[in-house]
């Protein structure tokens, strides 16, 4: 067995970015700016993050198809979806915002789909009351990575590929830096930076039947945790209502809501358009926790597919708009499950799509409660609140990766010397990273997180009750206990079963706070549907669980939700979303509201 | 459970049989080989390609009628040959047959100097422009010959060679007109369609070849068992073997 | 208990499937130094895919067999490999088009290897930096119409998987990566070039150290691509015909030179 614990390769940095997908590259941006020194850590190779697996859209209400449409009205559907939990300030910064942010964009060389009149083309998704998501077929994250990563390589970031992170260093209260293992070679780093950026995406693979992609471990929400800071909305985790169903290889593959804009209707088995049950006016683009919920029941009613889900059919579009619309989608069944969904319709379920909850952080500049560390897209908490809109995970990374990034570039110019880092912290991790290599016939990382996420679906799906998430949180709380004892064998050279075994505990700890909050959230509300508390209540609407670090226990608090002030309050007061009232109803999306 | 066990698994569509990778290569070998052979015998071997009002392609435009008598088709196939010779298409199809480089896809190589199209004389193939407006020349003597195909020492008529050379002619006009480099000729040099008015009719013609260019390899060998043919018909003509069938 | 129905049989989802048979997948292990490959026995159920089988080996056979994968649904394109003998992506790889065949796995041939499946594609990363960016006249909000972008937004679908780069015998074959960026930049470059408002000129570039020279047509790049970008027909020759528009068309050079003059 090798140990090297004394090879440490060291760094220093004003600005450390946790996370190369959507988030961090726009914080790297926005932080290399000054002669400020940033790198960027990516755990997979650059350009691979989740954020290509972003397909229908971004969100910005640009109005360019739907003039009505104004930061107004985005702000509203955000905060009636995210059933006002979420913090109001951080979804008026975010409204009004997302359009430079996507014309910052194309100034950078992406190409949207176009308008008639040469703009850029705006489609409808669920629960937004206009069409408001700028696209690209159905590839939209792929375009937005790939433009943030050919402008990031021309800004002299210094970018770390195929590195995980694994601690956070603190100075007394403040972050000093982080340490990592090259995931090549197996051997440590270590940046000492003035400001630290976590921009690492949420943990969608706690969960089996996910459209995350092996990267969702939640890293970054863990560390973060273990460096004092808060979690948030643990308990709201969506279900995107549409993933591939069959055959097993594929299940979870997300299939876009954009099949839903571009007209796609569901039926159940009895060949019933259902969705005309439980939301007659938004029908198929009702916001996703409804979608998903009717999608649950009409299965447990015994109207489900042979696989158990819904029948997804957008055949009366006609072949050619399908292809050149929904180019991925069409190529993706065809090759992965031998279906021509020009052709026929489609099974589809729904499955783990994105985690609402993580680190708290402030609306305007993304800082935690950690001095000099931010964070930015979905590993924070904020926007969202129970339920995400589709298609604003992409303008929330763009809007507060730039915020988060330059945040963290004035802090760092605030600070005249580098916060400093206890090599005895140091050896301390180094021992606890490569402690399963010293552990004999310990446990099967693989076997720890198939059980996990056996428990997670099992206890924390979409229909929750009191005894059942009490049974999950035990069975975590066990895993817990086996993951101490995990073991691997081979070199630290490229060693998956090795680098699992630090995912899993990572996990493990952020499927604790899913399960501490869906306790204590004694109500339905959004993401969260508890059977034995079927309604949504005032109280709860009034408050954020906060999950904290006491030593080695997991605590939980509540902060109060900020009351918005009475001009934003006001556009509440009646029942029609801002923009409605004056403009005729437009598009298929158009006069919704849940 | 929602699922019964009997509810089958999605029919893979079964994979097309895939030849061997040496298939392809050889074809062409065999294919472009003995077009060559027989090009070399006709235009070596013979002094006329003109039978009554047909004229073989190899020996238009018909120079003896300008006086020039020696080995007349020399005058005349190096423009549809080096046309070819430089043709995008071709180019793949003869780097991988007659050069193996690769012979097919992800096959090892024999470990030599490559230098592709970098110096003479492949660089020469950045020429294929030139030869392009030549063969359009040439194109447009043959649609005369085929007009004239159609014209009788009796009037106006149809032979089964009339229709023989009137096939070859939209055969070879569809090859030479989806020309990569005609494709670029008309628009495809442009990097916007809108921004001037002209443009947008650039848009239109480049569009429409754009749409024929992705069939350009199909066309281009469709084309040169065209001519092949047309010629073979011609020349059995004139030995004699064959008798012409006017059909009107 | 109210429980997903639907998760539920997610957490065993060979349960209702078919009967699964077993194939034989003759994996490279080794590193930069030497290795070989080793035969294993994997169950193959309906639509798995090579990954599905290299995954299932990874849980109960041998962790440390090393492979990319991020997305595992042709999006991300970390997976590459050559699989017996072409270049393709695990994830979009079915094991039922291989029925009754061992299927060899290995790492891309072009790039030296890191570990198993695992191959080091830094050079990459390092064309990249030398193309330069997309250059405006003015910033966004652009007028742009939709033909006006078709072009690039073909080629911005790239996954950037580098199996062009791996199959591209210039690169594979001939070491040529001193001497050509590749398909893959080919492309890069002529998004760029296609822009309508891009303003920076990049045929020069092309000609010398881009190495368009060094590419002759033959299509692998075209044939390989996961995602059906018709890379030769629509950016490797229309760059070609741009260069010659500057360096073998005296003709159009005389226009020029009288138009500008």
């Amino acid at each position: 067995m090798e140990t090297g614990m004394d090879s440490i390769e060291r760094f220093e940095y004003d600005v450390l970015v946790l996370g190369a997908g959507g988030a961090g590259l726009r914080a790297a941006i926005g932080a290399a700016q000054d002669g400020v020194r940033v790198a960027v850590i990516c755990k997979s190779l650059l350009g691979k993050a989740h954020t290509v697996m972003a397909e229908g859209g971004v969100a910005a209400a640009m109005g360019n198809v739907d003039p009505a449409d104004g930061w107004q009205t985005h702000f509203y559907d955000t905060m009636r979806s995210g059933h006002f939990i979420n913090n109001y300030r951080t979804a008026e910064i975010f409204a009004k915002e997302a359009p430079d942010r996507v014309f910052e964009l194309e100034s950078w060389g992406a190409l949207f789909d176009r308008t008639p009149e040469g703009k850029i083309m705006q489609r409808p998704f669920g629960a937004h009351t206009f069409r408001r998501l700028c696209h690209v077929g159905d590839r939209t994250g792929l375009e937005l990575i790939r433009t943030l990563q050919y402008k990031g390589i021309h800004c002299g970031i210094d970018i770390f590929q195929e590195v995980t992170t694994t601690r956070l260093l603190k100075d007394g209260e403040r972050v000093a830096g982080a340490i990592g293992y090259e995931r090549e070679s197996g051997r440590f780093l270590l940046w000492r930076a003035k400001a630290v950026v976590l921009a690492t995406g949420g943990w969608g693979k706690v969960y089996k039947v996910t459209s995350n992609s092996w990267e969702s471990t939640g890293d970054g929400a863990a560390i973060a945790y273990r460096a004092d800071a808060e979690l948030q909305d643990m308990e709201m985790v969506q279900f995107h209502p549409t993933g591939m169903v069959w055959p097993p290889g594929v299940r979870g593959i997300l299939v876009t809501e954009g099949v839903r804009g571009e007209g796609g209707i569901l039926v159940n088995a009895e060949g019933r358009r259902f969705m005309q049950d439980y939301d007659p006016k938004r029908m198929e683009l009702s916001s996703r926790d409804v979608v998903a919920r009717s999608i649950h029941k009409e299965v447990q009613a015994g109207r489900g597919t042979p696989h158990g889900g819904a029948w997804l059919d957008i055949t009366h579009r006609g072949a050619e708009f399908i292809r050149r619309k929904l180019p991925n989608m069409y190529d993706q069944f065809l090759h992965l499950a031998d279906i021509d969904i020009t052709k026929t319709k489609f099974e589809v379920a729904p499955t783990i799509h994105y985690t609402m909850g993580g680190v708290r952080a402030d609306p305007e500049t993304c800082a935690t409660n950690v001095p000099g560390l931010f964070a930015a897209g979905e590993v924070a908490c904020g926007l969202h609140g129970a339920n995400r809109l589709g298609g604003n995970s992409l303008s929330d990374l763009l809007v507060f990766g730039r915020r988060a990034g330059e945040a963290a570039r004035e802090y760092a110019m605030g600070l005249t010397v580098l916060p400093g880092v206890d090599d005895g912290e140091v050896r301390l991790e180094q021992e606890r990273v490569l402690r399963p290599f010293a552990v004999e016939a310990g446990e099967n990382p693989y076997q720890l997180h198939a059980e996990l996420q056996q428990v997670m679906g099992e206890h924390a799906g979409i229909a929750r009750d009191g005894a059942s998430l009490q049974a999950g949180l035990d069975k975590i709380m066990a895993l817990q206990e086996r993951a101490g004892r995990i073991g691997v064998s081979g070199s630290r050279m490229y060693n998956p079963g090795w680098h699992t075994a630090l995912d899993v505990g990572n996990m493990l700890l952020l499927c604790e706070a899913i399960f501490r909050g869906a306790l204590a959230r004694e109500e339905s509300r959004g993401a969260q549907w508890r059977t034995d508390h079927p309604d949504e209540l005032e109280d709860f609407g009034r408050i954020n669980f906060v999950e904290y670090r006491d030593g080695d226990t997991m605590r939980l608090k509540t902060y109060p939700v900020s009351p918005m002030p009475p001009e934003l309050a006001a556009l509440f007061a009646s029942d029609v979303a801002p923009g409605l009232a004056t403009a005729p109803a437009v598009g298929p999306a158009a006069g919704g509201r849940e | 459970m929602a699922t019964p066990a009997t509810v089958p698994a999605p029919q893979r569509a079964p994979k097309g049989w895939k030849l061997p990778w040496w298939v392809e290569p050889t074809a062409t070998v065999v294919a472009l080989g003995s077009f060559g052979l027989y090009s070399i015998w006709e235009v070596f071997f013979h002094t006329t390609g003109r039978f009554g009002n047909y004229l073989s392609p190899f020996f238009s435009p018909d120079v003896t009628a300008w006086g020039i008598h020696v080995i007349p088709a020399v005058w005349v196939v190096w423009v549809p040959l080096l046309f070819r010779a430089s043709c995008y298409y071709y180019r793949k199809e003869y780097y991988r047959g007659f050069f193996a480089d690769p012979a097919a896809c992800a096959r090892p190589e024999r470990s030599r100097v490559y230098r592709g199209e970098t110096r003479f004389p492949l660089s020469l193939n950045n020429l294929h422009r030139f030869m392009l407006y030549l063969a359009i020349v040439v194109i447009l003597f043959l649609w005369d010959d085929t007009v004239r195909a159609f014209i009788f020492p009796n009037g106006f008529g149809v032979g089964l060679g009339s229709l023989i050379m009137l096939g070859n002619v939209i055969l070879l006009s569809y090859y030479t007109f989806s020309c990569h480099a005609f494709r670029h000729l008309v628009g495809g040099g442009l990097d916007c369609f809108t921004c001037r008015a002209r443009a947008v009719t650039r848009y239109g013609l480049w569009s429409r070849v754009s749409a024929w260019n992705s069939h350009h390899g199909q066309w281009a060998w469709i084309s040169m068992f065209g001519v092949w043919a047309t010629d073979v018909y011609i020349r059995l003509l004139i030995s004699g073997v064959l008798h012409d069938p006017r059909l009107i | 208990m109210a429980q997903p129905q639907t998760m539920d049989q997610a957490a065993a989802p060979e349960a209702g499937a078919q009967q699964a048979t077993d194939m034989t997948l003759s994996v490279f292990r080794g590193d930069a130094t030497a290795g070989e490959e080793r035969e294993y026995r994997v169950p193959v159920g309906p639509g798995m895919v090579v990954l599905d089988a290299v995954h299932w080996l990874q849980a109960n056979v041998d962790s440390t067999i090393a492979c990319r994968w991020n997305c595992k649904a042709a999006r991300c394109g970390s997976c590459s490999a050559d699989i017996n003998g072409h270049p393709g992506l695990m994830c979009k790889t079915r094991l039922d088009d291989f029925v009754g065949q061992v299927v060899h796995v290995r790492p891309m041939r072009t790039f030296p290897i890191i570990k198993d499946l695992v191959t080091d594609v830094s050079w990459n990363y390092k064309v990249a930096k030398q193309i330069q960016p997309f250059t405006p006249a003015q910033p966004a909000p652009f007028v742009m119409y939709q033909r006006d972008v078709d072009r690039g937004q073909e080629f911005r679908r790239c996954i950037e998987c580098f199996l062009c780069q791996n199959v591209c015998h210039v690169l594979r074959e001939h070491s040529g990566m001193d001497r050509y960026f590749g398909p893959r930049f080919m492309i890069k470059i002529a998004e760029l070039e296609m822009h309508p408002m891009d303003t920076a000129d990049r045929v020069d570039l092309l000609a010398g150290g881009g190495g368009l020279g060094f590419c002759n047509i033959t299509k692998c790049c075209q044939e390989v691509c996961p995602e059906h970008i018709h890379i030769t027909d629509n950016a490797i020759i229309p760059l070609k015909e741009r260069t010659a528009d500057r360096y073998w068309d005296p003709i159009r050079r005389l226009f020029r030179r009288r138009r500008t003059g």
